[in-house]
């Protein structure tokens, strides 16, 4: 296979590699995605599709959270309307196909995109504490929180639990449908002349420094290479001959029967922001519940290291469940449609890690964004965009430099 | 081979001793029994193992059952769609 060269291969067809090939594209460089799998094959294809900037407390990662929002919001405004519908491989469906896609219930992007709020929410006195704490830097740090007390959370959700001490809405909390939305960015960045190679894998860089990269199917040379490998990024720096302690975390969701719309926010418990920035290697789980616009409910959060075992244990999707139910009795009528898990890609600092790699010239990276992948792909496409043509970035990209680990794999 | 009728939608449909509600619908010739949430678009068996929820009817009071997997049974009253259908208009 003889390829014509490119300014940048993108490692990674998921969510984060596919908003980096959109946003490299459309500032008029020539892209070609690689993946080894299918588009959003692995994290992407596992998760809930959160944007979430209430579960940050203030901080680096808030601020990308926040940029990004407003990156995905741009997004949802334009494409949709350029190039019409895709299928899930990111192919422009055939004119006359019997099926053409319907925008989303409140999505001009055409990937589900809903401003449905967060609402945390805390079963007593103690996380009711933690969750008035958060809420109070957040809002220090310019974030739309509002303090809910017991009596109002169902004004809010009319179907949470009776007990509850009570929580805090984010309005600006969303969704979306993360499948579609990677179909939907590199069915974008086609249109603006890039490539897409699913099944072909990376076996090796090229040149000293990076110049390209072997795949099985042959060599691809381009200017610079961005490291969108999610959970396996880490494997793919290797290759590069540096360190990068990315590292998997495994998670579970339920997935419900269709059911008429029952919850409205992306409803979570207290103790999952523990969870989030916990260092604990053993099972952590704490309810995650959020409608979708198919009807089925999902049901997250649980957080365990233990590799790429591809286990789906019984024992966590019942502690899920209940925890749920704690939240949501009503689901206790609902049926489980299927489960599924995927591997967060964490770094120890639990920051991503974004930006040119200072140890290998031509080498980028944009992985390590944990559970927040999806949430923080836009923007971190849009900086990498930047970093690859040479323009300032808009955010500070010190917090989230590749080089911040020492061989302990701990932020320096 | 015993069997019988049940309503579906308020008129009978026969099925033969083990055939589920799904199956003896298709040999009546009915292809679909509920419509999709947000576009209203026609479904009814897809998998047909019980898996995708796809099927779901309303069987004597009970929502949400699998066409695919539930048993016919004599006299029941079937009725189209689940409680998730249509809610968006």
């Amino acid at each position: 296979m003889s390829r014509p060269s490119a300014d940048v291969i993108v490692i990674g067809a998921g969510v984060v590699g596919a908003a980096c090939a959109q946003a490299a594209a459309r500032a008029g460089l020539s892209v070609v995605v690689v993946d080894r799998g299918p588009l959003a094959g692995g994290t992407t294809g596992a998760g809930e599709g959160n944007l979430l900037v209430s579960d940050k407390a203030p901080g680096p990662e808030l601020d990308l959270a926040r940029y990004s929002l407003e990156r995905w919001a741009r997004l949802d405004e334009t494409l949709f309307q350029v190039g019409g519908p895709v299928t899930p491989s990111g192919a422009a469906v055939t004119p006359g196909a019997a099926h053409p896609p319907q925008p989303g219930p409140s999505s001009g992007g055409g990937f589900e995109l809903e401003r449905k709020g967060g609402l945390i929410v805390a079963s007593g006195p103690r996380s009711l504490a933690v969750v008035t704490e958060l809420a109070a830097a957040q809002r220090a740090a310019g974030l739309r929180v509002d303090d809910v007390p017991a009596d109002r959370l169902r004004d809010l959700e009319p179907h949470l639990a009776p007990d509850l001490a009570g929580g805090a809405h984010y309005p600006q909390d969303a969704q979306l449908q993360p499948m579609l939305a990677t179909a939907r960015l590199l069915a974008d960045a086609r249109r603006h002349g890039a490539r897409v190679l699913t099944g072909v894998e990376v076996t090796a860089f090229l040149g000293r420094g990076v110049t390209g990269v072997r795949t099985a199917r042959g060599d691809l040379h381009a200017g610079a290479v961005v490291n969108a490998a999610g959970p396996w990024a880490g494997a793919v720096a290797v290759l590069a001959g540096v360190h990068l302690p990315v590292l998997p975390r495994r998670g579970v969701v339920l997935v419900t029967q269709p059911l008429p719309p029952l919850i409205r926010h992306k409803v979570y418990a207290a103790e999952y922001v523990a969870d989030v920035a916990s260092d604990q290697a053993g099972l952590e789980s704490s309810a995650v519940v959020e409608g979708t616009p198919s009807g089925t409910v999902l049901v997250g959060a649980s957080r365990e290291r233990v590799g790429f075992d591809p286990g789906l244990p019984v024992p966590v999707l019942r502690r899920l469940a209940a925890q749920a139910l704690r939240l949501f009795p009503v689901l206790g009528e609902a049926r489980l449609l299927r489960a599924y898990r995927g591997y967060r890609p964490y770094c120890p600092d639990h920051l991503p890690v974004i930006g040119a790699d200072p140890r290998v010239p031509g080498l980028v990276h944009a992985c390590g964004h944990e559970g927040a992948g999806v949430g923080l792909a836009a923007g971190t496409g849009s900086l990498v965009a930047q970093v690859l043509t040479g323009t300032v970035p808009d955010l500070d990209l010190t917090p989230f430099r590749p080089d911040r680990f020492d061989r302990s794999g701990v932020a320096a | 081979m015993s069997g019988g009728t049940f309503r579906f939608d308020g008129r009978p449909v026969p099925f033969e001793e083990g055939q589920t509600i799904g199956a003896a619908l298709w040999a009546d010739g009915v292809r679909s029994w509920r419509t999709t949430r947000l576009a209203g678009r026609p479904r009814g068996f897809f998998c047909g193992i019980g898996v995708c929820f796809d099927c779901l009817l309303t069987v004597d009071g009970r929502p949400d059952e699998r066409a695919c997997v539930t048993p016919a049974r004599a006299g029941a009253d079937v009725r189209p769609g689940g409680r998730g259908d249509g809610w968006a208009g």
